[in-house]
């Protein structure tokens, strides 16, 4: 029990016992509440038996005499009231009201077109800003192809092999299992025709024009997409971009060029890899699910692609490279501020990168058809 | 009545490196004692270990009489509730405002309603005398003097009685550095606390501190204020009597 509660003529005599504490708040909040004010003209409080007092037990307190003074009470401490009330009043004193005023409520109609307006202009304002990202990384790019020694060849080296080399073995294992997949999911079908010769053409075709490029640039996005979008975000976070700009150094120049070249040169080389373990896979798995000789494979993938089917692949490879690492950086330029600003512009980065890439893909897919290539 | 903080022959070793070989601290009840130590010598480790971030490879460390050292994780959550840490930085949670930052270890810790819940982490914000729209701003709109106040605000959410504070004064100007100094004090006083404090500003010791322990030679040596302004290892008076010190040797603790 934190309260003894006495009745007298006058009212009530409460005797304040143990530890009023943060860590007991309930049981003392509960024991005031249960104390019956409504009918006392006075309460007295005595806190000699207290044996601790902090400030949560104290402001406790201070609702509960506030509590009583307001049903009509007269409120007295039999010794001093304890130090932390006056401290409480002190600190007090001024708020009557705290918090922030409520924000102004507009009618119905007008929020309606707000929450239409606002994100519209938002998506204005970040499109504008995309384009300006785009232009200026495009402008550094122009000025530095003048000063070859400013395109910092050994920076994009790095990223060649951080997005490129270190990427071989899932993209390599992602393009296996796709063959796989085209190879047997054709197969079922086809055998019924007699036409398996034709799973050749579906696995050849299904890589190296659209999947091989298609998947490995999904797989980049995701990797090396958000790992641009963490690392320039968390610089942001540091002040380190402010720090280069103040030393007179572009961070365009320093931190967004080079990896926007080092994805352009490492995306193409991952594609042709994929392409490559791809067709293997197709190679595999007809010899051991059609037994069809590797040599009757070979001869049917040179029948199979015209010159331009691998070029059809590999050309998207450097655009698509250049979405996703112009995605990445900007999300992660864009960073201010704090730690969930920075999550949800790595997201809007990933997202936005594979969503580009599906969109030129889709696009391409429209220029080569109206191209008849 | 045991010492409210106790370190005896701490040792703390990375590899070969020997941080603390032997160290031995003591805090009583209601004082300001405070850390110095050079750049290195295992200030922040020293911090770490005694709020059981880190365990030491040998030695004791007593909160209130209970050896940290050997507790499990949970008993050491319930010790956590006792004590209010700032850090240097702040730290404060980027994602939640200044309310939500105070609200946070009492949500964890304590079972309160949510009236009593927004008023306490008021009463808290105010009293380290930050402005009330303060209460709902993050973190990366608060000036550094107010970081260093919402972060003491969170420091003082579960009422403790032992507060540690990392460099409170790094990275003020001096004019908010001396009013956090009588922040701090007015805080001791009025709450009851007591204070560990890791500091490199001379001010903020002369002004504050009781007791001050150097930590040098990987050991620590401690003595009230005026005491060990006048011990005689080289790197102690080095401190106390630079070209810096020299001129606040005047001013003592706390008038």
């Amino acid at each position: 029990m934190s309260v003894e509660v006495r009745r007298t003529d006058q009212g009530l005599e409460l005797e304040l016992t143990g530890e009023w504490v943060a860590q007991r708040f309930t049981a003392i909040e509960s024991a005031l509440a249960a104390v019956d004010v409504a009918a006392a003209r006075q309460v007295s409080i005595a806190t000699r038996q207290l044996t601790a007092l902090d400030l949560s037990g104290a402001w406790a307190l201070r609702e509960f005499v506030s509590r009583a003074r307001a049903a009509g009470a007269a409120v007295t401490f039999r010794a001093t009231p304890p130090d932390q009330l006056r401290l409480l009043e002190e600190t007090l004193k001024e708020v009557s009201t705290t918090g922030v005023p409520p924000a102004e409520a507009a009618p119905d109609a007008e929020r309606a077109l707000a929450a239409i307006g606002r994100p519209a202009v938002r998506a204005g304002r970040d499109l504008m800003q995309g384009l300006a990202f785009i232009g200026r990384a495009s402008a550094t790019l122009l000025s530095s192809l003048a000063r070859p020694r400013r395109l910092r060849p050994i920076a994009i080296a790095r990223h060649v092999y951080d997005t490129g080399m270190t990427a071989m073995p899932i993209v390599a294992l992602i393009a296996f299992l796709i063959s796989v997949i085209i190879a047997y999911m054709s197969a079922r079908q086809l055998r019924g025709l007699g036409a398996e010769i034709y799973v050749v053409d579906l696995v050849t075709i299904g890589v190296l024009r659209e999947l091989g490029v298609l998947l490995t640039s999904i797989i980049v996005a995701g990797r090396s997409g958000s790992a641009f979008a963490a690392e320039l975000g968390s610089m942001q976070l540091n002040e380190e971009v402010d720090a280069l700009t103040a030393t007179g150094v572009d961070p365009f120049e320093l931190l967004v060029l080079p990896r926007v070249l080092g994805l352009t040169i490492a995306l193409p080389l991952l594609t042709v890899i994929a392409d490559l373990i791809g067709l293997t896979g197709g190679a595999l798995l007809c010899r051991y699910l059609l037994d069809m000789p590797l040599s009757q494979y070979a001869n049917r993938v040179i029948e199979a692609i015209s010159p331009s089917t691998f070029w059809v692949g590999v050309i998207k490879a450097p655009v698509f490279a250049l979405l996703i690492a112009l995605a990445g950086c900007y999300r992660g330029m864009q960073v201010r501020g704090s730690a969930r600003e920075l999550g949800r512009l790595v997201t809007v980065a990933v997202v936005q990168a594979i969503f580009f890439v599906i969109l030129a893909d889709a696009l391409f897919a429209v220029l080569f058809m109206e191209m008849d290539v | 009545m045991y010492p409210v903080l106790q370190v005896q022959g701490l040792v703390n070793r990375f590899g070969t490196q020997v941080v603390h070989d032997g160290l031995d601290m003591e805090v009583r009840e209601d004082e300001v004692f405070g850390i110095v130590g050079g750049s290195g010598a295992g200030k922040s480790v020293l911090l770490r270990t005694i709020l059981g971030l880190q365990r030491p490879l040998a030695g004791v460390v007593r909160i209130a009489g209970s050896d940290i050292t050997q507790m499990s994780d949970a008993q050491l959550r319930s010790v956590k509730a006792h004590y209010g840490v700032t850090f240097q930085q702040g730290a404060l949670y980027s994602a939640l405002t200044v309310l939500q930052n105070v609200q946070l270890p009492m949500i964890e810790h304590l079972e309160l309603g949510p009236t009593a819940l927004e008023e306490l982490a008021l009463l808290r914000i105010r009293l380290v005398g930050l402005p009330a729209d303060a209460a709902q701003k993050y973190p990366a709109e608060l000036s550094g003097g107010m970081v260093k106040r919402a972060a003491l605000a969170r420091a003082l959410a579960l009422d403790p009685s032992l507060l540690f504070l990392d460099e409170p004064t790094s990275g003020l100007d001096p004019v908010s550095a001396a009013e956090f100094d009588e922040l701090v004090l007015y805080l001791q006083k009025q709450l009851r606390l007591t204070i560990v404090m890791i500091t490199h500003d001379l001010d903020t010791i002369f002004r504050t501190c009781n007791r001050v322990g150097v930590i040098v030679d990987r050991r620590m040596e401690s003595d009230t204020l005026e005491g060990i302004v006048d011990h005689p290892h080289p790197w102690i008076r080095a401190y106390f009597h630079g070209a810096r010190a020299r001129a606040r040797l005047g001013a003592a603790h706390g008038t």
